[in-house]
C-alpha cells in the first residue's frame, strides 16, 4: 500500500523541480543560520545562486561525520533551541556523539517517512505493530513508534531484549507488523522453537528488517522461520533516522523519500557523482530539515541507485541493499562501531597496550557475537587468575561504556596478535550475511 | 626458606603446553612440582624446576610470558594429619594461602607441598619458628 501517493508517485519534472526548490532553500537557510556552513560555502566559493538545476549540487561541499562531532552538540542548528522538540544521538562513536535535533515539523516529516516505511510493509491502521528497537536516543525506536502512531496501527512499545516476553506478547496480542534488526528476528525465531511457540501459526505477517547489514539469504530464513514477509529499512541518525528509504513489496531496493531527502552516489575517492547502476558512496541532503539540516552528507554506505518507476507504482529512486562501507566502521547489533574507539579505551585502561583484534561472529543464535582479544603484556601477569579475571572486566565494562555494547574480552599471549607494516588488520568478521 | 615458582601466561589454545615442555625439556630442566589454573578463557601454568633462571629464559626466549614468584615449598611425612598439622599451625598464626598444589614426591617417605602465601616474609617466620621443614631446591 502506498501512504503518500502525491509525491510516492510524482512524475519525475515535478519532483526535480520541488527538489530544486526544496535545495535551494536549504542553501538559503545554511548560508544565512548556520555559521559552519556559511564559512564552509565561502570556502568553496559557491552560494544560494550557484543553484541553476539538481546537477549543480556537485558543485557544492560535502558534509563528513567529523563536521558534525566538530560542531557538537549545537554548532549546526539551523533553528532557534526553543524550536527544538526533540534529541537524538548516534550509538556508539568515537566519544562524541553526533546529534541530530527535531523541530515540530521535523518530527512530522519523520512521522510522514516512517508511515511510508511502514506502509510499504504492508502495514495499516488495522495492524498491530511490535516494536523490538531500542526507546531512547536511538532513533529507531521512537522512529517506528511515530510512524505507526501516524498510520494510525496499534503500537507496542517493547523496545529492545526479553525475547521470552516478546514471544507471549506476540502471541496473546496478535502483532501483526514485527520491527527489529534482522538478527534480533532470527534470534526470537530460535527461542520460540525452544520455548515452543510456533510464530508461523501466529498472526505476525510482515517485518521491516534494518539498523544492521544483513542479506538475501537472511531474509528467506527470516520468512521461513518467522512466516513472514521482510523487508529491508534504511536510515541513520544524521539524517533523520529510519524513514529515509525502504523497500515495497517487490523486495528489490529500497524506496529513498526523494521529496524529503536527495539522493547522490559518488565516487568516494574523487568525490564526483556517478550515474545510476555504478556503485559508489551514498550522499544525502535533507531537503525540507530545520534543526540540523544537512548539505551532501557523505553516509560512507556504498550502494547503487537507479531512477524510474517500480511496479508497485512509486516514481521514486530505489537504493540497492547496502554492498559496505567506505570507512572501516562496524555496525555490531545495531551499533555503529570503529576500530579506533575500541584503540582509544584501550589506551585508557591503565597497562594494556593497544594491539588488538576484533573477531565478529554471527553465532548459533543469530546474534553478532563480537570477541575483543587483547594481549597480556609481561608487566600485567602476576601469576594469580584473580587480577587477570579483574583485567579482564575491566576492559568489558569500559567497553561497554565507551562503545555500548557488550564484548566478549579474551586475553591473548603477547605477541601473538599479527603485526603488519603499514595498516594493521584489526577486524576478522566471520559474519556469514 | 623460599623456592622460586615460574609462572606462566597460557591462552587455551591446543599445544601450549606442549610448547612449554619443550623448550624446558631443551635447556636440560627438571620439572618438580606443577600445576595448572585454568579460567575459560586463559591458564597459568606453575612450575617448580631444578634450575628457575635457565627455564624461565629458555620460555621468554620462546615467546612466553612469565613471573617468577616466592612461595614456599614445605617438606612433610608421607603419613595421615601431616597436612592437617601444617594448616592447623597456618591457621592459629594467620597465614593466608592463596593457592597451593603437591609437588612430586622427594623420597618415598615425605611429600612436598608448595604454598603460595600473602606475606612470604611472616609466613617464612612462622614456618622457621614452628620448625617445618622447607627446601630451597629440588
Amino acid at each position: 500500500m502506498i501512504w503518500n501517493p502525491q509525491f510516492e508517485c510524482q512524475n519525475a519534472v515535478d519532483r526535480q523541480l520541488l527538489q530544486l526548490a526544496r535545495l535551494k532553500n536549504l542553501v538559503e537557510t545554511l548560508y544565512s543560520r548556520v555559521d559552519f556552513y556559511r564559512r564552509k560555502l565561502d570556502a568553496a566559493g559557491v552560494g544560494p545562486r550557484d543553484l541553476g538545476s539538481l546537477a549543480d549540487i556537485a558543485k557544492f561541499p560535502f558534509t563528513v561525520k567529523d563536521d558534525l562531532r566538530d560542531t557538537y552538540p549545537y554548532g549546526l542548528l539551523a533553528c532557534t533551541q526553543s524550536e527544538i522538540e526533540e534529541v537524538h544521538m548516534s550509538s556508539g562513536t568515537t566519544g562524541v556523539p553526533v546529534v541530530d535535533a527535531y523541530t515540530r515539523y521535523d518530527v512530522e516529516c519523520w512521522e510522514e517517512g516512517m508511515a511510508r516505511t511502514l506502509s510499504g510493509a504492508g502495514a495499516t491502521r488495522h495492524d498491530t505493530v511490535q516494536n523490538c528497537y531500542g526507546y531512547g536516543l536511538f532513533t529507531g525506536g521512537l522512529g517506528v513508534h511515530y510512524g505507526a502512531k501516524r498510520i494510525g496501527a496499534n503500537i507496542i512499545p517493547m523496545s529492545s531484549g526479553n525475547t521470552a516476553k516478546q514471544l507471549m506478547v506476540m502471541r496473546d496480542f496478535g502483532s501483526t507488523i514485527l520491527c527489529s534488526t534482522p538478527s534480533y528476528a532470527l534470534f526470537m525465531a530460535e527461542e520460540a522453537r525452544e520455548a515452543g511457540f510456533d510464530v508461523r501459526s501466529m498472526r505476525l505477517r510482515s517485518g521491516c528488517f534494518g539498523a544492521e547489514p544483513w542479506s538475501e539469504n537472511m531474509r528467506k530464513q527470516i520468512e521461513a522461520e518467522l512466516g513472514i514477509d521482510a523487508f529491508d529499512i534504511y536510515g541513520l541518525t544524521e539524517i533523520t533516522g529510519p524513514g529515509v528509504a525502504f523497500e515495497c513489496e517487490c523486495k528489490d531496493g529500497m524506496h529513498v523519500n526523494e521529496d524529503l531527502f536527495y539522493p547522490e552516489i559518488i565516487d568516494p575517492e574523487s568525490g564526483r557523482p556517478l550515474p545510476d547502476g555504478e556503485k559508489g558512496e551514498l550522499v544525502f541532503t535533507t531537503l525540507v530539515k530545520e534543526g540540523t539540516p544537512l548539505l551532501r552528507y557523505r553516509t560512507r554506505d556504498v550502494t547503487i541507485i537507479s531512477h524510474g518507476a517500480c511496479a508497485c507504482g512509486r516514481t521514486t529512486a530505489k537504493i540497492h541493499r547496502l554492498f559496505g562501507r567506505t570507512d572501516d566502521m562496524l555496525i555490531i547489533r545495531g551499533v555503529n562501531v570503529f576500530p579506533s574507539q575500541i584503540e582509544h579505551a584501550l589506551i585508557e585502561i591503565e597497562g594494556t597496550d593497544p594491539n588488538y583484534l576484533i573477531v565478529l561472529d554471527r553465532g548459533p543464535a543469530h546474534l553478532d557475537e563480537v570477541e575483543l582479544q587483547v594481549e597480556v603484556k609481561k608487566e600485567l601477569f602476576t601469576d594469580e587468575t584473580r587480577s587477570l579475571e579483574t583485567l579482564r572486566d575491566k576492559i568489558e565494562s569500559v567497553m561497554k561504556s565507551k562503545l555500548g555494547i557488550q564484548l566478549k574480552i579474551k586475553l591473548v599471549e603477547p605477541k601473538t596478535i599479527e603485526r603488519s607494516v603499514g595498516k594493521a588488520k584489526r577486524v576478522v568478521d566471520r559474519r556469514k550475511i | 626458606m623460599k623456592i622460586q615458582q615460574i609462572s606462566v601466561f597460557l591462552e587455551n589454545k591446543t599445544g601450549r603446553l606442549a610448547d612449554v615442555t619443550r623448550l624446558i625439556a631443551s635447556a636440560g630442566v627438571n620439572i618438580r612440582a606443577i600445576s595448572i589454573a585454568d579460567t575459560a578463557d586463559f591458564g597459568i601454568l606453575r612450575l617448580i624446576v631444578d634450575k628457575p633462571a635457565e627455564a624461565a629464559e629458555a620460555l621468554t626466549k620462546g615467546g612466553f610470558t612469565t613471573r617468577m614468584t616466592d612461595v614456599l615449598a614445605i617438606e612433610i611425612p608421607d603419613q595421615p594429619g601431616s597436612l592437617a598439622k601444617v594448616m592447623e599451625i597456618f591457621k592459629e598464626t594467620g597465614v593466608n594461602i592463596e593457592y597451593l598444589y603437591a609437588s612430586l614426591e622427594k623420597d618415598c617417605s615425605t611429600a612436598v607441598v608448595i604454598f603460595k602465601v600473602e606475606d612470604i616474609e611472616h609466613s617464612t617466620k612462622i614456618v622457621e619458628e614452628h620448625g617445618l621443614a622447607t627446601i630451597d631446591c629440588f
